[in-house]
């Protein structure tokens, strides 16, 4: 018996590595700390009523954004483990299978877990102020996404010390993440978490691009849209279409795995190669879900702080509407080397090239939205003028890996990890960065602090060129992704060292960010205008943060940029009609189910990836009844009275 | 009722602000539960063509294709308002509906050219 539980526990918890030792130790710490602090100033209820069962798109989306710094934080703390192993040659400080799960990690949660909620936190929190609504369309949908992509990201992170993390690469191809090659739990707690996750990602696309289409403050036609918002649809329209393919994809890796099919192994009938096909149809549109909605910031911030309309307005929604589309139609180029063909090769080659075009475009409008502009450099200024060089390295660089002949040397070697580093840090995390400067004070009603800000901007942004520059040249000199050692006298460890200096200057950089938060919150300027950056789009006519129902009346909408035509009409001295009577508001119902179906979509996975069904089936119920019980669920909205609206806009000082 | 209903309603100037939990919600989805069940069927069948292997792998291909596009109109129908016309200002159904025939397509036609590589040389 106790036999039997030893042998459970040896393969249950990770064992025999003191760094694991080590996070299992801080994680209890963690929830330790957690747990007293709430009970101690007991804030449990404060918890449950304002956060874990809000339907406000302002709640949930700063939810996303503590959970995307969270993950960057974990995903970051790889990064470094990783170039610290590779700091020199012959290192042991990883063992090759904790570097390839690391490696994987890394990848998975960067992508999934930091980029995806990173640019969620900015919809949520963004568009339906930018649109004049006073929430999303389906507000407990809303709520459902974000749990559901909380509980997967726990899920995958959990694999760390329970069970062991996964190993096959944040692609996870078969047939290395098939079961005959990767017999532990590690690929399911990938492939479980994913799907997961990807559930929560269709919903929010689905719930943005009914919300854009069907619930914009009149006047507001699709041609006096925000860029941001713009973004937001395209991006939402490539979830729709694009996350479908995923979820078929990982589903039949997982039946592979747990219920012995054959779709990709590679005897009985199965082809690895599949897997392959079907995941790069999901993970090109994938970078675009998350590059476009950085573009719509940097449309954004760009105005704002030149001060002028943005160039060439209809060209850049044309050319977001083009990439969404195009992302479509380049997916194998992450497979050239499958070899294909000429045919095949050339295709996508060429649509691959295609896609600079509107890029291109964009680039050369936000550098003339600027030209004669009255610049002034804030701190989302500053990471969107540092965009520019950084996107156009990476996209000169993305050009020549679509060169298929070319890409037979490139493929699978430093020289793309550079690329794709430098185009979605210096696109989707610069972007996310400037777009949090920017409505941070929106959020919080606190202006971040500047010195510390700069602090943080050129560590990280030093620190970047110094960490991915040489990785082009260690790519050229044929050191290939995923290798967690080499040997010296290859000519690489110089450039090796300069490049882990580099991820720690960047490691700094993002303790200066937390360092400023913290500050901030302690110190920092307050926001009492509601509108810090003199801005240019509605979300800057409300107060900082916004109230809970965010317009008390719906503005109406006469041209571009809103809230700066309100603004130019005041100027001039027209009569500003606010006058209008307040009028009752229909609101959502907090529901706590979203939270409850969560877990129990967590307890799902989780048993799924040990495989015990029993528990998994009972978890199952537990889903459906939640679903049931909602659809008989009658209350579901309340109204605010005229008398709560005046009392709450008096407080702001805005009747 | 769902916000963005209020919210039309409220654009089109017919809300009474009151709460609106009226009887006219209490219907049953007859539309869905047809339509749930008829997914359900023909998934159910094309797994099960498959497993007892009924007929040979040529005629199957088709049976399972024609399935999967019946299915895909079962769902247009009965779940994704495609029968529904008030369009406010711009036929954006139109718009998506080209896009997903053409990525559908896309995705099968260009899996099948993809995947069969090499075959030329045979």
């Amino acid at each position: 018996m106790l036999h039997n539980a030893e042998n459970f526990a040896s393969h249950f918890f990770v064992l025999g590595n003191p760094m694991i030792y080590g996070a299992d130790v801080s994680i209890l710490l963690v929830i330790f700390g957690i747990v007293f602090v709430l009970t101690y100033y007991k804030k449990w209820g404060w918890l449950w009523r304002e956060w874990l069962t809000t339907v406000d798109h302002k709640k949930i989306g700063i939810m996303y954004l503590i959970a995307a710094l969270l993950m960057l934080f974990r995903g970051g703390v790889d990064a470094i483990l990783m170039r610290t192993q590779l700091i020199m040659p012959n290192m042991s400080f990883l063992k090759a299978q904790h570097y390839n799960e690391i490696f994987t990690t890394h990848g998975t949660i960067m992508i999934l877990f930091m980029a995806m909620p990173f640019i969620f936190a900015m919809m949520n929190i963004v568009v339906p102020l930018q649109i004049g609504a006073r929430d999303v369309a389906f507000p407990y949908l809303n709520a459902i996404s974000f749990w559901l992509f909380f509980f997967a990201a726990m899920l995958l992170n959990i694999s760390f010390v329970i069970g062991g993390s996964p190993d096959a690469g944040w692609t996870s191809y078969p047939p290395l993440a098939g079961i005959t090659f990767d017999k532990g739990p590690g690929e399911n707690f990938y492939l479980l978490a994913l799907q997961i996750t990807g559930i929560g990602s269709m919903a929010t696309g689905i719930n943005f691009f009914v919300t854009i289409m069907k619930m914009r403050a009149p006047g507001m036609t699709l041609m006096r849209m925000p860029l941001f918002t713009w973004s937001v649809l395209a991006a939402s329209i490539i979830i729709i279409f694009a996350f479908p393919v995923l979820t078929v994809a990982l589903t039949l890796l997982l039946l592979d795995r747990l219920a012995g099919a054959h779709f990709f192994t590679i005897f009985d009938g199965g082809n690895p190669m599949m897997y392959v096909n079907l995941f790069w149809m999901w993970g090109h549109p994938e970078v675009y879900i998350v590059v476009l909605p950085a573009f719509g910031i940097f449309s954004e911030v760009v105005a704002t702080f030149s001060r002028k309309r943005t160039f060439g307005y209809a060209s850049m929604v044309a050319s977001m509407i083009a990439i969404a589309v195009i992302s479509f139609f380049t997916w194998v180029h992450h497979f050239f080397t499958m070899g294909a063909g000429p045919g095949v090769n050339s295709f996508f080659a060429v649509a691959t090239m295609i896609i600079a075009i509107p890029t291109g475009v964009k680039v050369f409008n936000w550098l003339f939205t600027m030209y004669q502009g009255r610049i002034k450099m804030h701190l989302p200024m500053l990471w969107a003028i540092a965009f520019i060089p950084n996107f156009a390295i990476g996209g000169a660089t993305g050009v020549m890996l679509s060169v298929a002949p070319a890409d037979y040397q490139y493929h699978n070697s430093y020289f793309l990890i550079a690329h794709f580093h430098q185009v979605l840090i210096g696109g989707t995390v610069f972007g996310m960065l400037a777009g949090m400067y920017y409505w941070w004070p929106k959020m919080f009603g606190i202006i971040l602090n500047e010195r510390l800000g700069r602090w943080a901007f050129w560590f990280f942004n030093i620190g970047f060129y110094v960490c991915f520059l040489p990785q082009y040249w260690l790519g050229w000199m044929g050191m290939t992704r995923r290798m967690y050692t080499y040997s010296t006298g290859m000519g690489w460890s110089l450039w090796n060292f300069i490049s882990t200096i580099g991820a720690y200057m960047m490691g700094i950089g993002f303790v200066f960010i937390v360092i400023e938060v913290g500050y901030s919150i302690l110190y920092g300027e307050r926001d009492l205008t509601g509108d810090p950056w003199d801005g240019r789009t509605l979300e800057w006519s409300l107060p900082s943060p916004a109230p809970h129902y965010n317009f008390a009346r719906i503005p109406e909408i006469a041209g571009r940029d809103a809230w700066w035509t309100i603004k130019e009409a005041r100027r001039k001295g027209d009569p500003v009609v606010e006058s209008k009577p307040f009028k009752p508001i229909h609101m959502p119902n907090d529901s706590g189910r979203p939270f409850v179906l969560s877990v129990l979509f967590f307890v799902f996975g989780f048993s799924m990836v040990f495989t015990w069904y029993p528990l998994a089936f009972v978890a199952f119920l537990g889903i459906l009844i939640s679903l049931i019980l909602r659809s008989f669920e009658y209350h579901t909205d309340h109204t605010l009275s005229v008398e709560e609206i005046r009392h709450t806009e008096e407080a702001y000082g805005r009747v | 009722m769902t916000s963005i209903e209020h919210h039309l309603e409220e654009h089109s100037g017919r809300s009474n602000g009151l709460d609106s939990t009226g009887m006219d919600e209490k219907h049953t989805p007859w539309n869905h539960i047809i339509g749930f069940s008829i997914s359900l069927v023909l998934t159910v069948l094309a797994l099960w063509m498959v497993l007892h292997h009924i007929i040979h792998a040529a005629v199957l291909f088709g049976a399972i294709m024609a399935l999967a596009i019946l299915q895909a109109f079962v769902q247009l129908y009965f779940f994704m308002h495609i029968t529904e016309h008030h369009v406010p200002q711009w036929p954006f159904h139109v718009w998506m509906l080209t896009l997903g025939v053409t990525f559908t397509i896309l995705f099968v036609v260009a899996s099948i050219w993809i995947m069969s590589f090499g075959a030329e040389s045979y």
